[in-house]
Formats: structure tokens, C-alpha cells, sequence
């Protein structure tokens, strides 16, 4: 160990500014919570930018020992701290882009009556999110999984006077249970074979393992088990039904978590097993396969809807797709390019959503917006360049890692590529049409007066015309724009790839992704989609701006299949069917009505019943009367005597 | 010599119309009695009992000679002093009762 990072600041410096805001927040004014919530934030970010910068001076991967925490036998688990390249990169996008966050939600959240506990949340979120990448054994990790559930959970129904939030808060948090079932299952596994669950432990018993080829084995079991983990965490099929719902809470929250960072946190643990996965390949075909039609089957949900936050939440949805699909094919550190880069745009895209919301006073429906072009200048240039990088053009962000991981797909199978390129073309679409629809044409918004236009009115929400926000919201906005337009170029000529070869290398099983193809095969492909990307754009444009009436008629065309993608193909109907409403019904009538009220109730109420009647029988024994107590006691010791006679007793 | 059987026939006999005393009669003082009628028949089980195991040479088989008399005295006296607070007792409920009955004498219930 060269030097000590002190990397448990990293966590700690977020949890003291929740607790500070979470115990002291509400007796303190704006400013002061404002102060602790962007000071430890930004701190920890200063810390985790001084790690990086000190980061070739440490041995990798460095390992820090915080304290000690469960010791049984030769079991432990410890608070112990991990960093390697993937750990470091992880960091700096959580710090950076939470930090960013934070820096909008003091302009976003400034009118909100509990300014202070969003603060205190938001800390806390980046707490956990910290632990669990830092987390250098799976039960840490799994806390700081937890954790993040939690912060997700409480800030979905940060307005939980609104029924509807509080009820997509719980949704979010039982859909997630769900995938952690399946977390925990294969955590259990992993305890039970190698007795450990220390990353480092764990990986280099699993080395000498020979990969599963022949059928579904040991490692197989658990790849597929964390993935349904992974699955409920980043809202993958079938467990994504809990993402779009999430929207409900305040939006820098759907920036923060519901699409930069905790929802990213099942490609990380993805890529952290990756040593597991690479010698299980059913269990990565599993991943690739759900990754890539989640990919497709979110994006065209996202086609048809018209809540400017839906739209992003099915976009978050296909990206992690995506994201998923790289890890499937083996390309983890694709992967994690694609993740960085997307919570840089996609950070983006919500926070200028946010911006645009803020501007026409609370309204999400696109369709009441419009030709916000010239209202909100500064949101639509930094939306635009975001929809660029998600759209996959170059030389924006997305593009590089978009790109990289169709490429690996490419490689394992065409499949793959071509979906992922057809999701690439919705993708475009859609977001172009999001565009669109809100900065172009004319504006639909209710409050709109012809007479007014031009004066910058700021008089709080829901007042006059569209205003743009203000500069401590515009800030973040400009900066995540800069990150999409060159945070891609990190990837030029692989260097990403190559600073990620030191954690993914290690301990591959085997080096399948040689150079098969030609590097003219590669540039043919990236003019593909390129082509598609643009594609998308025009077609958008058409639609959109230059003939508005054909929409409609197209929907009237494909009116069965239409209706299905708005309503998102029904699968939140099929899931109600299926599972809550049994759930409910069995619930009510057995588990409570037969279990609860007829046998436990029954049986308590019953014997309490018993003894009362009993009592009121027995009470008239007790008359009061001094001979018949004698008489009782006469009759009971004669009943005493012919017993002991009767049964001989000497 | 006397069997023991029939000094246990009767100290029961005693006891039996002591408990039938206890039982039948209603006027206070005359159930005190039947107590220490009760407690005479026990104690006359007691010296009986004493008598026959030390004619039986029970000592050589760890029996305490003169047990059952000592008892005896034990039982009189916490007898006599039974019967002071009993007297004293009987005194306080006619006092304030102005009866005797002990069918009238039950405000000993719920």
C-alpha cells in the first residue's frame, strides 16, 4: 500500500451533511441547509477528484480497511473500501454529476415547504451510492444497494401528500425487493461455495473454474441471480415497470437516480462479477438477451408517450438496455463507457426537462408546450446538444460509447447489432420528436398572452409566459453539456477501454474478443448507424415540424398497434392481473380474513370467551355466604380423601 | 392395652362432628367450638399415634420420642391464641352487626 487515500471520506462526507440537514435542517434557514448540502457534496467530490489525481501513485487495487463488522467463524465481512480504474470511474461520474445536481436542485427546489429534507435525502443517497461502489465485499455493497433503495423510495414520494407519489414510491421499493430476492439468493451461494464474499476472495477462488460451456452450473446459478438483482435495480425486463413511475418524484431526483447513477448500479455490480459471468456464459447470454430487448421494447414505448419525463424514464430504460446488452456480449468496459457518457446526457436531458417544466410552471405534457425555442434559449441549446449525444451522432458522447458497444455486439452476434441498431433509430426518433414537440412550432400552453411576449416575467410558477430559469439552475445545465460534447472523446482509439483493461483483463476466462473483423468492417458499421441516427432526426422532422398532421393519421393507421405503445403494451394491466390483483385477493380473503381474523383472532377472542363464561358460571361459588365456603372446602378435601383412597395412594 | 384403631375412630369421630358443626350451625360461637372440637380430634390422633410408635419401639427406627405430645402443646396453644382473636372478632361483629347468624354475616363476596 503506497499511500493512504483515506477513501472512507469519500462516503462519510455526504452522510454528515444529511445528518446535519436531516436532524437540523428544519429549524435552519435556506441558505444554511443550502450551504451543508452543496458543501459536503461538493467535498466529496473535491476528495474523490484528489483520489483520482493521486490515483496512479496507489498499488491496484488499492484496499482500505475501515472496520471490522460481522465475524463468524470464517466468515467476515468488513467496512472495507475498494478502488480500482472501475471503482475510480464510478466515483467521479457519482461525485461530478451528484454534485452537478445538487448545484440545480438549490434553484429547482428553492419554493418547496421541505427544502431541507430533499437536501437531507439527496446526501444521503449519495452515501449509500458511494458505499456500494466503494464496497469492497458483496454484503457492503449490497447495504449501500439498500440504501439507495431507500433514498430512491423517499424521494419518489418526496410529495407524498400527492396519492399518486406515494404509491409509485412503494412500487418502486416492492418491485425492487423483488429483484433483491433474487441479489441475495445468489449472495447466499456465493457464502455457501467459497465461504467468503470479499470481491477479492470470491474472484480468486472462481479464477481456476473452468467457464461453463457444457450447461448451466454453479456460477451459471449465480450470474443468473445477480442479474435478477441487476434486473430490479436498473429496471430491466421484467422488472422495469417501477422506472417510469418513479417520475413522480421532484426531477433533479430522476436526473440523480432514476437515471445517472443508483439505476446504473446493476451494470456496476454486473461489471464487478464480471470474473463470475465470463465463466458462465448462459448466464451472460441471459443478460445480453434481456438487455437487448429491453433496449427495444422500452424505446418504442417511448414513441407514443407525450409526459416529457416518461419519454427520458423509457429512454433511461432502453440506454441501461444497452448498457446490459455490452455486458452480455462480454465488452464491460463498453458498457461502463456507455454508462458514464449516459449520465452525463441523460443527467442532462432530465435536468433541462426539469429546466422546461420549471419554465411552463409545473406542465409535463409536451403536448401543452411548443415553440419554447425562443423563451428558454439556454435550455434548448443544452437539450439540444443532449439529444444529439442520446441520438448517437457525432461527435457527441453517446455516440463513442453507443457505437463501441454495437461494435462488440457486432462481434458476438449480428443479432444483436441489429436490434441495438433499430432500438438506435427509435431512439433518435423519439427524442427528436421530444425536441421537437417542445421547442418548435407554436406555443400550446394555456397561459399564453399574445401581448406579453418579450417581457421576462419571473413571478414564480404557474404565472405568465414560459421564463427561463435561473443561472444556478442554467450552470449545471451548461456544464453536463460540455461533458456530453467531449466526455466521448475519452473513448478515442479505446483509451477508455485500455484504462479499464486492468480490472476486466484480469481474470478473463478467455480472449474472445480478438480482432475478427476488419477495421473496414468497423467504420461501414459506424456509418450505419450514423445513418440511422440521422434517419431518426429526419423522420422526426417530418413528422413533427414540417407536416404535423401526419401523426395523427399515422396513428389512425396503425390504430391496435398504436393504442398497445401508449399504453405502454398493457404490461403494467398484465402485472395487476397477473400478480397484485391475486396478491390482493389472496391476502384479503385467506391471509386475513381466513388467517388473521378467523384462526388467530378467533382463537384469542374465543378464549377469552371461554374463561368469561366459565367465570360467570363459577362466580356464584363465591356467594359470600361463610358456611357454603365451608362447605366447599368440606366437599373438596372429602373429594382429596376418596381420591387418595381410590386410587390407594399411602 | 388400648389398639390404636380405636383412638383413631374416635379422634374422626371428633373431627366428623366437628365438621358437622362447622357446616350446620349458623350461630358464631357455636362454630368456634365445632373448630376446636376439629383440632381436639386431631390432637388426639397425634398423642395416639405417639403412644403406639413408642410402644412399637419406633425410636431405634429415628422416630423422635414424645413428637406427637409436643405437637400437641403447639396445636393448644396456637389454639388458645385462635381463640382470643376469634372471641375478640365474634365481640367486633355483634358490635356492629348486632347478630350472631352467619347467614347474615356475607358481605364476604364480589
Amino acid at each position: 500500500m503506497t499511500a493512504n487515500l483515506n477513501l472512507w471520506l469519500i462516503p462519510v462526507l455526504p452522510l454528515a451533511g444529511a445528518a446535519i440537514n436531516g436532524f437540523l435542517g428544519k429549524k435552519s434557514s435556506r441558505t444554511a441547509v443550502t450551504t451543508v448540502g452543496l458543501v459536503f457534496s461538493g467535498a466529496a467530490f473535491a476528495w474523490a477528484f484528489s483520489v483520482a489525481l493521486r490515483f496512479s501513485s496507489a498499488d491496484l487495487p488499492y484496499q482500505e480497511f475501515v472496520a471490522h463488522w460481522i465475524r463468524s467463524g470464517n466468515f467476515s465481512a468488513d467496512f472495507a473500501l475498494y478502488l480500482d480504474q472501475l471503482s475510480l470511474v464510478m466515483l467521479l461520474v457519482v461525485t461530478g454529476v451528484g454534485f452537478l445536481i445538487h448545484i440545480y436542485s438549490v434553484g429547482y427546489m428553492w419554493d418547496d415547504p421541505s427544502y431541507y429534507r430533499f437536501f437531507a435525502y439527496l446526501n444521503l443517497f449519495m452515501f449509500f451510492m458511494l458505499t456500494l461502489i466503494l464496497a469492497n465485499n458483496y454484503l457492503l455493497m449490497f447495504i449501500g444497494w439498500e440504501g439507495v433503495g431507500l433514498a430512491s423510495y423517499l424521494l419518489i414520494g418526496f410529495w407524498f401528500m400527492k396519492d399518486s407519489a406515494a404509491s409509485a414510491g412503494k412500487k418502486a421499493f416492492i418491485v425492487n425487493r423483488i429483484g433483491d430476492f433474487g441479489f441475495l439468493i445468489g449472495l447466499f451461494l456465493i457464502i455457501q461455495h467459497f465461504g467468503s464474499l470479499n470481491f477479492t476472495q470470491v474472484f480468486a477462488q472462481v479464477q481456476p473454474i473452468a467457464p461453463e460451456t457444457g450447461g448451466a452450473g454453479l456460477l451459471t446459478a449465480i450470474g443468473i441471480l445477480l442479474m435478477v438483482g441487476a434486473c430490479g435495480k436498473s429496471a430491466q425486463i421484467p422488472l422495469y415497470v417501477w422506472l417510469p413511475d418513479a417520475m413522480e418524484g421532484p426531477t433533479p431526483v430522476s436526473a440523480l437516480i432514476h437515471a445517472a447513477t443508483m439505476v446504473t448500479a446493476g451494470v456496476y455490480m454486473v461489471s464487478r462479477s464480471h470474473v463470475i459471468f465470463e465463466r458462465a456464459p448462459m448466464a451472460l447470454m441471459v443478460v445480453a438477451v434481456i438487455g437487448t430487448l429491453t433496449a427495444l421494447f422500452a424505446a418504442t414505448i417511448g414513441i407514443a408517450q407525450t409526459d416529457i419525463k416518461k419519454i427520458l424514464a423509457y429512454s433511461t430504460i432502453s440506454q441501461l438496455g444497452y448498457m446490459f446488452m455490452a455486458c452480455g456480449v462480454g465488452a464491460f468496459s463498453a458498457g461502463i463507457f456507455h454508462l458514464m457518457t449516459h449520465a452525463f446526457f441523460k443527467g442532462l436531458l432530465f435536468l433541462a426537462a426539469g429546466s422546461v417544466i420549471h419554465a411552463v410552471g409545473g406542465e409535463q405534457d409536451m403536448r401543452k408546450m411548443g415553440g419554447l425555442r425562443s423563451y428558454i434559449p439556454w435550455t434548448f441549446l443544452t437539450m439540444g446538444i443532449a439529444t444529439l449525444a442520446i441520438a448517437g451522432i457525432p461527435p457527441f458522447a453517446g455516440f463513442w460509447s453507443k457505437d463501441e458497444i454495437l461494435w462488440q455486439a457486432y462481434q458476438t452476434s449480428w443479432v444483436y447489432w441489429l436490434i441495438g441498431v433499430i432500438t438506435a433509430f427509435i431512439t433518435s426518433f423519439y427524442m427528436f420528436r421530444l425536441l421537437f414537440m417542445t421547442f418548435f412550432g407554436d406555443y400550446h400552453g394555456a397561459q399564453v398572452d399574445e401581448h406579453g411576449r418579450g417581457s421576462h416575467g419571473h413571478d414564480g410558477h404557474g404565472h405568465g409566459e414560459p421564463h427561463e430559469s435561473p443561472m444556478v439552475m442554467l450552470v449545471p445545465l451548461m456544464i453536463l453539456a460540455v461533458l456530453s460534447l467531449v466526455g466521448g472523446l475519452v473513448g478515442w482509439h479505446n483509451h477508455f477501454e485500455h484504462f479499464l483493461d486492468p480490472v476486466f483483463s484480469s481474470g478473463a476466462a478467455s480472449e474472445t474478443a480478438g480482432v475478427i473483423s476488419s477495421r473496414l468492417m468497423e467504420y461501414v458499421l459506424m456509418g450505419i448507424s450514423v445513418a440511422v441516427a440521422f434517419l431518426g432526426l429526419l423522420l422526426a422532422y417530418v413528422l413533427y415540424v414540417s407536416k404535423p398532421y401526419l401523426p395523427q393519421r399515422i396513428a389512425d393507421l396503425l390504430n391496435g398497434f398504436y393504442t398497445a405503445v401508449l399504453n405502454k403494451y398493457y404490461v403494467d394491466e398484465f402485472y395487476a392481473k397477473l400478480f397484485v390483483k391475486p396478491l390482493i385477493q389472496g391476502s384479503t380473503n385467506i391471509l386475513w380474513q381466513g388467517v388473521d381474523r378467523k384462526t388467530i383472532d378467533d382463537t384469542v377472542n374465543n378464549a377469552a370467551d371461554g374463561a368469561r363464561h366459565v367465570s360467570d358460571e363459577v362466580r356464584h361459588m363465591q356467594s359470600g355466604n361463610l358456611r357454603s365456603y365451608a362447605g366447599w372446602i368440606a366437599a373438596g378435601s372429602a373429594a382429596v380423601i376418596a381420591y387418595m383412597i381410590w386410587m390407594g395412594v399411602r | 392395652m388400648v389398639p390404636l384403631s380405636y383412638y383413631l375412630v374416635l379422634s374422626g369421630f371428633l373431627f366428623a362432628c366437628g365438621v358437622a358443626g362447622f357446616l350446620i350451625k349458623r350461630n358464631i360461637i357455636t362454630i368456634f367450638m365445632s373448630i376446636e372440637l376439629m383440632l381436639n380430634g386431631v390432637n388426639l390422633s397425634f398423642v395416639a399415634f405417639a403412644a403406639h410408635w413408642h410402644a412399637a419401639g419406633g425410636e431405634t427406627h429415628g422416630i423422635v420420642p414424645l413428637s406427637g405430645q409436643v405437637f400437641v402443646f403447639f396445636v393448644m396453644v396456637v389454639a388458645a391464641a385462635e381463640a382470643a382473636v376469634g372471641l375478640a372478632i365474634i365481640i367486633a361483629v355483634y358490635r356492629t352487626r348486632e347478630t350472631l347468624n352467619v347467614d347474615q354475616v356475607n358481605l364476604l363476596k364480589l
